[in-house]
């Protein structure tokens, strides 16, 4: 953990899923914005890499990253994908923006052989007590939005993430407990991490 | 600063060799005009090689003499610091086989001869134009290229990755499609039957006379331009305002200003274009399927090199973006390098030679590591 100590929460997150990717893999990453994660893969791990994101400016900006990547939308599906055909889906940061995101991982899981995915967990303590004691939609430096401009229009917590895998027969080969700087490894208990992590980063698989 | 390209000189290269043709027919000579921008680095490996769209030409950019009204057809695109950056990169563009702007085409002379080809000229395939920009890249000395069109000229691009992978190293493919839909088909026969049924038309041989196809030219071209454009951006254009007048006349002449706009886009085209190059190069594009002799798409991409940038537009209705999913899909499958970006655009097809900004920062950014 601390290796990761000095480093802001973004960066933070990048350098543990860079850890988690073995080198040379081939990768997707979904949601991909300015392609910041997989140019760091792709530097450092020297995978093979594709990304997908809908929004222009943010394509532009993976092109000139050097990346090779496809506007498009992951709600609508992973068609183009065939099964298993990549190492490693990424979903950094993106689940919860998702309109189907039961769908989208489902997707996932049928592309990839392994999943990364990232969330901010709403049931982090500050959130709670934001909702607790303010009454007002939960605001922090991970979620900034306001209730009615906000993409995260399906947040969820480490436990709602627990139940869907069991419900759904998803393996979880490893989970990170994030705060804001932070790795926390010492949690006990389940309790304790979706309580204590701010975010969350999830190796799933089928 | 970004600045145009100052007087360029069309060139014409005369092939004095045989060319053999899909159709198993020949031409046994002919020649290529075409335009350069820029200068060829020493190694010869910094080219683009622009394709051109239904009826263009070899002008791409800059302007032929200081007097003319308009610049090249991609003008905006290619010069110092464009998307195409003569700075940096030797930018070609020739005028198709089968053309009327001074490649050979149904209206050249036949070799040694006094008699033009009209309907004696063979028909020709995408595939056979490749083969007369191969011999003019050669000549050029070429080493390594990147190709790049929009529409027509997407397709010549796609086919050159195909056909050439060790000399292509990158391809830009603009609202275009790896094969016509049974629709643009469609537009293009009734395009051909209205040039084929002019009482002009004469066979084909209406050089020598007084009389022109002009008619029949003119409705192919004003069916072109309706798929050239999409209902939005027809309807802000004209809706249903009448031209020059209040009230209709009550009879076949024009009322509305869309028919003034078609008739007028009709009558600017015949000055420009021949009718038999029109029914030639409509043939080809509809003739060509880039998965010809393969089971699938993908299995053509298989022997490509290249980097691929696939565009569409969000409105382009004659090449739409589920064409150009196509052709990003099948390349994924075959695990090539590809990027895609669907443009937004109120232009319909003609967005390619119009949203030269969102363009420009793509193929700008895209181009990059290879700057």
């Amino acid at each position: 953990m601390d290796k990761y100590g000095q480093s802001n929460g973004l960066r933070l997150n990048y350098s543990i899923i860079t850890d988690i990717i073995d080198e040379g893999a081939k990768v997707l990453d979904l949601g991909c914005g300015d392609g910041t994660l997989l140019a760091k893969l792709v530097k450092e791990k020297l995978v093979k890499g594709i990304g997908v994101e809908i929004n222009q400016d943010s394509v532009i900006a993976s092109l000139e990253k050097g990346l090779s990547i496809i506007q498009g939308d992951i709600d609508a599906g992973l068609k183009e994908f065939g099964d298993r055909e990549y190492d490693w889906v990424l979903l950094n940061q993106t689940l919860q923006t998702t309109e189907k995101s039961d769908y989208v991982i489902d997707e996932m899981l049928r592309v990839g052989k392994k999943v990364v995915v990232s969330f901010p967990n709403f049931a982090y303590w500050k959130i709670r007590f934001h909702l607790f004691f303010m009454g007002k939609m939960p605001k922090s430096k991970v979620l900034p939005f306001s209730w009615y401009d906000t993409p995260n229009i399906h947040l969820l917590t480490v436990n709602d993430f627990y139940d869907f895998c069991k419900k759904r027969e998803i393996k979880i080969l490893k989970s990170v407990f994030m705060t804001k700087a932070n790795v926390k490894t010492n949690f006990v208990t389940r309790f304790f991490s979706n309580f204590f992590a701010e975010e969350v980063i999830f190796v799933i698989s089928k | 600063m970004e600045k145009n390209i100052g007087i360029v000189q069309t060139e014409y290269l005369e092939v004095k060799e045989e060319l053999i043709l899909q159709s198993g027919k020949t031409l046994p000579e002919y020649t290529v005009a075409y335009e350069t921008y820029g200068e060829l680095s020493e190694a010869k490996d910094n080219a683009i090689l622009v394709s051109h769209a239904l009826t263009g030409d070899a002008h791409a950019a800059g302007k032929n003499a200081e007097a003319d009204a308009k610049f090249g057809w991609w003008n905006e695109m290619i010069g110092p610091d464009k998307a195409f950056d003569t700075n940096k990169y030797f930018v070609i563009s020739s005028n198709i086989l089968g053309g009327c702007s001074g490649t050979t085409g149904p209206s050249s002379f036949k070799p040694n001869s006094n008699e033009r080809y009209g309907l004696d000229f063979p028909v020709i395939t995408i595939e056979d134009t490749i083969e007369v920009q191969k011999k003019l890249l050669d000549y050029l000395g070429v080493k390594k290229v990147i190709v790049a069109g929009g529409s027509m000229g997407g397709m010549q691009a796609l086919e050159w990755s195909i056909k050439y992978p060790d000399i292509v190293c990158a391809c830009i493919v603009i609202a275009s499609t790896s094969k016509l839909s049974a629709q643009s088909i469609a537009f293009n026969a009734v395009g051909r039957n209205a040039i084929l049924s002019d009482p002009n038309f004469n066979n084909g041989n209406y050089y020598d006379s007084q009389k022109q196809p002009e008619r029949g030219l003119a409705i192919a071209r004003m069916v072109g331009h309706i798929t050239y454009l999409c209902e939005d951006a027809m309807q802000n254009k004209f809706a249903r305002r009448f031209q020059n007048k209040d009230k209709p006349d009550f009879d076949f002449n024009v009322d509305f200003q869309v028919e003034s706009y078609l008739e007028h886009q009709g009558q600017v085209f015949v000055d420009r274009f021949d009718a038999n190059s029109y029914l030639y190069i409509t043939k080809a594009v509809d003739l060509y399927d880039a998965a010809q002799g393969v089971s699938s798409l993908d299995e053509t991409f298989k022997k490509t090199k290249a980097k691929f940038l696939v565009m569409s537009f969000t409105t382009d209705w004659l090449f739409p973006t589920a064409q150009s999913k196509e052709i990003v899909n099948a390349l994924i499958k075959a695990q090539k390098d590809v990027s895609f970006c669907e443009i937004e655009s109120p232009c319909g097809h003609d967005a390619f030679l119009l949203e030269f900004e969102t363009q420009t920062k793509i193929i700008k950014s895209f181009l990059g590591e290879h700057g």
